[in-house]
């Protein structure tokens, strides 16, 4: 499951790859070779302690093209914005800051590429403007991933009913849009006897469930260790998460949907039209590559519920289902009860035979 | 400095003779003009709704914008079947056309660029997508090779002819150690920005129906065929309505260019039905979708058959010498081929690879009303540019546009 272990074949040229620190030879992040270090390596060496003046605290600062660039870039546009803004004297403090907070968010860089407080800085930025906006006050996190994490999901398609509690508690859970009723998960109604036909199955019934002589089976992002939704992408707004999540940047995706058209689980979404969320519904407590409001013209999907995965809970669809049919965990944890689930049942995953690895498991009692 | 100074008589020179031009001249601006301001208002209904307003969905994610994008990538890269036999091998006879071939290149490219941006979701993030700027996710994306090579082709496509209409308009000769290497390097480019456009759908596991090794080939044959087509058109509309003298070997030879493609086309096509029908895996439901309908979904039924009808008619006549060497029915085969290529790789190639879904899901995709307007706005924008080029350019070629040092 490591990242060294790959299947399929990679160009690489660009070496974006770069491994996380402290892991060893064995590509093993859990350090189960034993030769990985508990603690990190200072990189404050001693000999490097001395006094910087000024002006090399100013000017002395690593910098690589990009991020000069983009400061520079940055700093006209906030500068402009500013002057605009407080040229005015007619405008209120709110709309100023209103107004600065709009140009530092439409030129601000890539979140995968941020530090954290690059993070922070746009998150706190995105806080306050939902505070002038609505007078109401949300929570939003940019946590990052945990170290010897790496998500996984299990389906019991003995276990599913069709009950789509999954659906409702995820549309409510991530703030999707309500006017264009988006759902990530899709529950597919096959009929008993008939194999895994997913042609014949009806994935949008509106009748009592479980129906006679049939069952079900729910799909929704895979969260694919080797993504081709991520490798398309032209800005890199899509990316895989150190713990297996497959993310996307809302406000750097320019919208061009190829990431669509690569994903063979029909794992992402579209905001055809402002997405909609009756003010009442909205669930506050977001993180930034979850389940913060969106704005139309860009992809979003499945994130395993990152706001609750990364705080320790399952994903709300997982809670939700009255079944049990669904399991979600740590693949790296020996005692979980998705590696119990992995090494106790015959499992299979769709569509293997495409090199995708999805992290998304089904089986049957 | 002196190049300056020619440069901006030619630029003033040239805005006299693109506003000035007879009574159909004018009207036909007009008409072009109409056309793009409808389109314009078409573009502001959909960038203030988002691109609910369009026939796209989840399932159809792509449509009428992509598919018209990709077709008129095949007409950009066909001027190259002009370029090389006139620069590189010398042959007088294309020399005429050359510029004119050049000149709807760049006005295919501004149209593939207006497509691409209509079909975003965030054309004001667009800079995300400058290298140093934004993030360029090079190599792995091939839509970033797209729009590097693209961007490339449009360049090559606009120095080469303004090199040689810059020396033309100072009435002297181009140097052809100058341009040679431009031109060669642009006829490799004409294959590399077809090829790397198909490898754009062809590189996906997930659609069956794109990820086939044909698909890059069958795009060349098909744009080397309904790209040269479009160029014998309009020369035709050009010697009619201008004092440009295109002789008629110019044409003979062009089209020539046209029936071989088209016949390899029709070869192609014959090998990707043979391969989807004669043993059909789940792999070819696509393509049943496509020429037969899935489920009593055919809305693709019409269109492809059409295609296929007048692909076939035109390659047959285009076979026969007696009947390519009628004018009159050269222009009709040109024609009937040109739409026939024009389905085949929009409705007939994009659409369906989004149908039947990943899991077998059939929903249909039908364009609105403002797809079509914005759609009609860009072939528009396209027309007006290549007249004004071609304008330009043909009274630069026919001498009745020359610098004189004295006026200014």
């Amino acid at each position: 499951m490591g990242d060294s272990i790959k299947k399929w074949f990679s160009l690489n040229l660009g070496n974006s790859n770069t491994k996380p620190s402290g892991s060893c030879g064995c590509g093993n992040p859990s350090g189960g070779c034993g030769s990985h270090n508990s603690e990190n390596t200072d990189e404050n060496a001693i000999g490097e302690e001395r006094h910087k003046d000024g002006f090399e605290q100013v000017f002395d600062v690593k910098m690589d093209r990009r991020s000069a660039f983009k400061k520079l870039t940055a700093s006209l546009m906030v500068g402009a914005g500013a002057i605009t803004t407080s040229c005015s004297v007619i405008v209120g403090d709110e709309t100023k800051e209103k107004a600065q907070i709009d140009w530092e968010e439409q030129f601000k860089g890539n979140y995968k590429l941020m530090s954290d407080e690059e993070k922070k800085g746009t998150v706190d930025r995105l806080v306050r403007s939902y505070q002038l906006r609505t007078g109401k006050t949300i929570s939003m996190s940019s946590k990052n991933a945990e170290e010897d994490v790496l998500f996984g999901y299990a389906f019991n398609i003995s276990k599913c009913q069709g009950y789509m509690d999954c659906v409702t508690a995820c549309v409510e859970e991530n703030n999707q849009d309500r006017s264009s009723q988006m759902e990530y998960i899709r529950i597919h109604e096959m009929e008993d006897g008939k194999g895994f036909n997913f042609n014949e199955a009806d994935d949008n019934y509106y009748h009592e469930v479980p129906a006679e002589g049939h069952f079900y089976m729910g799909t929704q992002c895979f969260h694919c260790d080797n993504p081709p939704c991520v490798e398309v992408c032209p800005v890199q707004a899509t990316w895989r998460e150190d713990d297996g999540l497959v993310v996307v940047d809302y406000d750097w995706c320019v919208g061009c949907r190829y990431c669509m058209a690569a994903c063979p689980y029909d794992g992402r979404r579209f905001n055809w039209s402002t997405p909609e969320v009756p003010e009442e519904e909205v669930n506050k407590n977001q993180h930034y590559l979850g389940n913060r409001m969106r704005k139309k013209g860009v992809v979003e999907k499945c994130t395993f519920c990152v706001q609750r995965s990364r705080a320790g809970k399952n994903p709300a669809c997982v809670e939700a289902c009255p079944t049990g049919a669904r399991i979600f965990g740590n693949l790296l944890d020996p005692d979980s009860t998705i590696r119990w689930v992995l090494e106790n049942k015959k499992v299979f995953r769709l569509k293997e035979d495409l090199g995708t690895e999805p992290k998304f498991w089904y089986f049957m009692d | 400095m002196r190049r300056l100074k020619v440069f901006g008589s030619l630029v003033k020179d040239s805005l006299d003779v693109i506003t000035h031009g007879s009574k159909k001249y004018h009207i036909w601006m007009a008409f072009l003009t109409f056309v793009m301001l409808v389109g314009m208002y078409c573009y502001s209904v959909q960038l203030e709704h988002g691109l609910s307003v369009t026939g796209m969905t989840d399932r159809v994610s792509w449509g009428l914008y992509i598919s018209n994008f990709t077709f008129l990538v095949g007409v950009a890269a066909a001027a190259v079947m002009l370029v090389m036999p006139t620069y590189v091998l010398k042959d007088i006879d294309f020399k005429q056309a050359v510029l004119i071939g050049e000149g709807i290149a760049v006005a295919a490219l501004i149209m593939c660029l207006a497509f691409v941006i209509a079909d975003m979701g965030g054309p004001s993030v667009l800079w995300h997508m400058i290298p140093g700027i934004g993030v360029f996710n090079f190599p792995n994306s091939m839509l970033t090779w797209d729009v590097l090579v693209l961007n490339g082709y449009l360049f090559l496509n606009i120095s080469i002819p303004f090199y040689i209409l810059f020396r033309h308009y100072q009435g002297k000769e181009s140097n052809s150690k100058v341009y040679i290497p431009g031109a060669l390097l642009s006829v490799f480019w004409a294959v590399g920005i077809h090829l790397v456009t198909a490898f754009l759908y062809q590189g996906l596991q997930a659609r069956p129906f794109w990820n086939n090794a044909l698909l890059g080939p069958r795009f060349l044959a098909s744009a080397f065929a309904a790209g040269p087509a479009l160029i014998i058109l309009v020369l035709a509309i050009i010697r009619t309505f201008t004092a440009f003298k295109i002789r008629n070997e110019t044409l003979k030879k062009i089209a020539m260019v046209v029936t071989v493609a088209a016949q390899i086309n029709l070869i192609m096509l014959i090998s990707e039905l043979f391969k989807e029908f004669y043993a059909p895996t789940h792999h070819s439901e696509s393509a049943y979708y496509l020429f037969f309908g899935l489920d009593g979904k055919t809305a693709l039924l019409p269109w492809i058959w059409t295609s296929i009808s007048l692909n076939v008619l035109a390659t047959v006549t285009l076979t026969f010498h007696k009947l390519r060497n009628n004018s009159k029915v050269l222009y009709f085969a040109c024609f009937i081929l040109f739409v026939a290529i024009w389905i085949e790789k929009g409705f007939g190639l994009i659409v369906p690879g989004f149908i039947p879904g990943p899991y077998g899901k059939i929903v249909e995709y039908t364009p609105t009303g403002i797809e079509i307007g914005v759609t009609l706005g860009i072939w528009a924008l396209g027309a007006f540019v290549f007249t004004m080029l071609a304008k330009t350019a043909i009274k630069i070629e026919t001498g009745a546009l020359r610098y004189h040092k004295n006026e200014s």
